[in-house]
């Protein structure tokens, strides 16, 4: 696991999207913004992230992170500014459209998410129920009845991270670091262009989190997605993200590659050294994060 | 023939009454069926956590309330008016109550669970209906199992006397012996039917016991 030396070959950056789009296309925020009564979580925003590479998205307790990832899976209406991708308006997706889009931009959370009560393997197959049309989707509505190839799907997922064991036992009888890559799973089985990871080992052991962080590397490197990783340890941002986004009060206050984060631009942007930060993420990981807010029907 | 006073001349129309008294059973399972179907579906949109929307949510949680809010007699009344007599309107009249009561236990399951698997399976994709059938479905359903038989038992009583207004089962024979003061007859029918009650009171009891301890 050495340090990664710079940014990835990646597809030219073009900061009008919408013209030089290729098929797999580039995250593009422009602008974004979104507000909570008087708070400004995230404050307009601006970031291009070409495909293939792994980001990692940093800050203190209330930065804005999570509600950036959110509105990108647009879990989180924006309250302003824009979400463009391969020159299509993310934000102004609807009902079906704006479905695919979340399909195409897996999203991995602190608390894993999974359905506790049902097993493992139907946990990766929900991945796959936004594939479904018609006839089809009405089967797995009703019976949970998945095609043959969509549950060998599940299985070699589950192979590649070494869970496959575990396929017919309920969600809830895994270790955390276990549900976290059962979680992995599922999004691989979306069959995204982009994986955004809201602090994904920010509930785990530092054993389970490196297996999950490798996972994510895997991931980036051997499918070759987009990942948008928070992370509140800079060191594992530093080892694993190709190029590393720190944020504050909703703002981007560092953009560049990990060996430019040194510890000296640390106290500078944050006004606090690494070890306090870091001190400082782990006291607020303790405390009980917010609950979601409802989700508006689709 | 039997002398009068023996316990065969007490139950001399058992047979009949035991057909009504199934019949009755019967009534009192379609309808919790129906009734409880229906809430599943209704429970979803009624839910207050589920973002069903401004419209949709009030106006279902006002049906609800509504079904819930009638007694089941009067129902009866209007089915036995529209259908004519016969079972049908009672299990119709009771079937409608049941998805009132049921309706508003189920939602209140669906509100105290967690949303952390729904923004799992939204961000994943999936669809209002697909993020209720995967996300809570399998999180709520032994809960709603338990209301369901539960209410089983409920409607068994109710089953009972909704045939005083003609919607079928033992109570129209009840109803039939009461006025013409058959004291013979009102006495072996109320006992048939207590002792009824209470089989089936004791075996749901323990189904739901092994329902909930099965799931767990
Ligand atoms: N659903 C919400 N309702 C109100 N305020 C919120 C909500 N979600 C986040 N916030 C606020 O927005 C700010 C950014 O939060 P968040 O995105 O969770 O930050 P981070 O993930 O970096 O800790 C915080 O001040 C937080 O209190
Ligand atoms: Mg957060």
């Amino acid at each position: 696991m050495g340090q990664i030396a710079g940014l990835r070959p990646v597809a030219a950056l073009d900061q009008d999207a919408g013209t030089s789009m290729g098929a797999r296309g580039m995250l593009e925020l422009r602008g974004l913004t979104r507000r909570f009564g008087a708070t400004v979580a995230v404050d307009h925003v601006d970031l291009a992230v070409p495909p293939g590479q792994m980001v990692g998205i940093i800050g203190r307790s209330g930065a804005g992170k999570s509600t950036l990832l959110r509105m990108i899976n647009r879990l989180q209406e924006p309250s302003d500014g824009r979400i463009l991708s391969g020159g299509r308006d993310v934000t102004a997706l609807q009902g079906r459209a704006l479905r695919g889009w979340r399909r195409d931009c897996a999203m991995v959370f602190q608390q894993f998410n999974l359905v506790q009560r049902l097993d493992v393997l139907t946990n990766v197959l929900i991945g796959r129920i936004a594939w479904q049309r018609g006839w089809r989707a009405a089967m797995v509505l009703v019976g949970a009845r998945f095609t043959a190839e969509e549950r060998a799907m599940a299985l070699a997922a589950l192979d590649r991270f070494g869970l496959a064991d575990t396929a017919l036992q309920r969600a809830e009888t895994l270790s955390g670091g276990q549900q976290q890559r059962v979680a992995l799973c599922r999004a691989l089985l979306q069959e995204p262009r982009l994986v955004l990871a809201d602090e994904p080992i920010a509930s785990l052991d530092p054993r389970n989190a490196q297996l999950v962080m490798d996972a994510l590397r895997d991931v980036n490197r051997k499918d070759g997605l987009t990942v948008l990783v928070n992370l509140h340890h800079l060191d594992t941002a530093r080892e694993y993200c190709d190029r590393i986004v720190a944020m504050q009060a909703g703002k981007i206050v560092f953009d560049g590659t990990s060996a430019a984060l040194t510890p000296e631009r640390v106290r500078a942007v944050y006004g606090i050294s690494e070890q306090e930060f870091a001190a400082e993420a782990e006291a607020r990981l303790r405390a009980a994060e917010p609950a979601p807010a409802p989700l508006a029907v689709a | 023939m039997e002398t009068e006073g023996s316990l065969a001349f007490w139950m001399y129309r058992l047979d009949s009454w035991a057909w009504l008294l199934f019949e009755t059973a019967n009534m009192a399972a379609l309808a919790t069926l129906m009734g409880a179907g229906a809430a599943l579906l209704l429970a979803f949109p009624a839910a207050r956590n589920l973002g069903a929307g401004r419209v949709v949510n009030p106006a279902v949680r006002r049906l609800l309330e509504a079904m819930r809010t009638v007694p089941e007699i009067v129902f009866a009344l209007i089915f036995v008016w529209a259908f004519g007599v016969g079972p049908l309107a009672g299990v119709l009249a009771i079937a409608l109550h049941t998805a009132g009561a049921c309706g508003k236990l189920f939602a209140e399951s669906i509100e105290n669970t967690g949303l952390g698997a729904w923004a799992g399976v939204r961000s994943a994709g999936g669809s209002w209906m697909q993020a209720c059938r995967f996300a809570i479905l399998p999180q709520v359903a032994p809960s709603l199992l338990s209301y369901a038989l539960l209410r089983f038992e409920i409607n068994l009583r109710s089953a009972s006397v909704i045939g005083f207004v003609g919607a079928g089962g033992i109570g129209e024979e009840l109803y039939k012996v009461i006025s013409f003061n058959y004291y013979e007859e009102i006495s072996a029918i109320l006992l048939l039917i207590i002792l009824a009650v209470c089989a089936i009171d004791l075996l749901s009891e323990r189904l739901r016991h092994r329902v909930i301890g099965a799931m767990q």
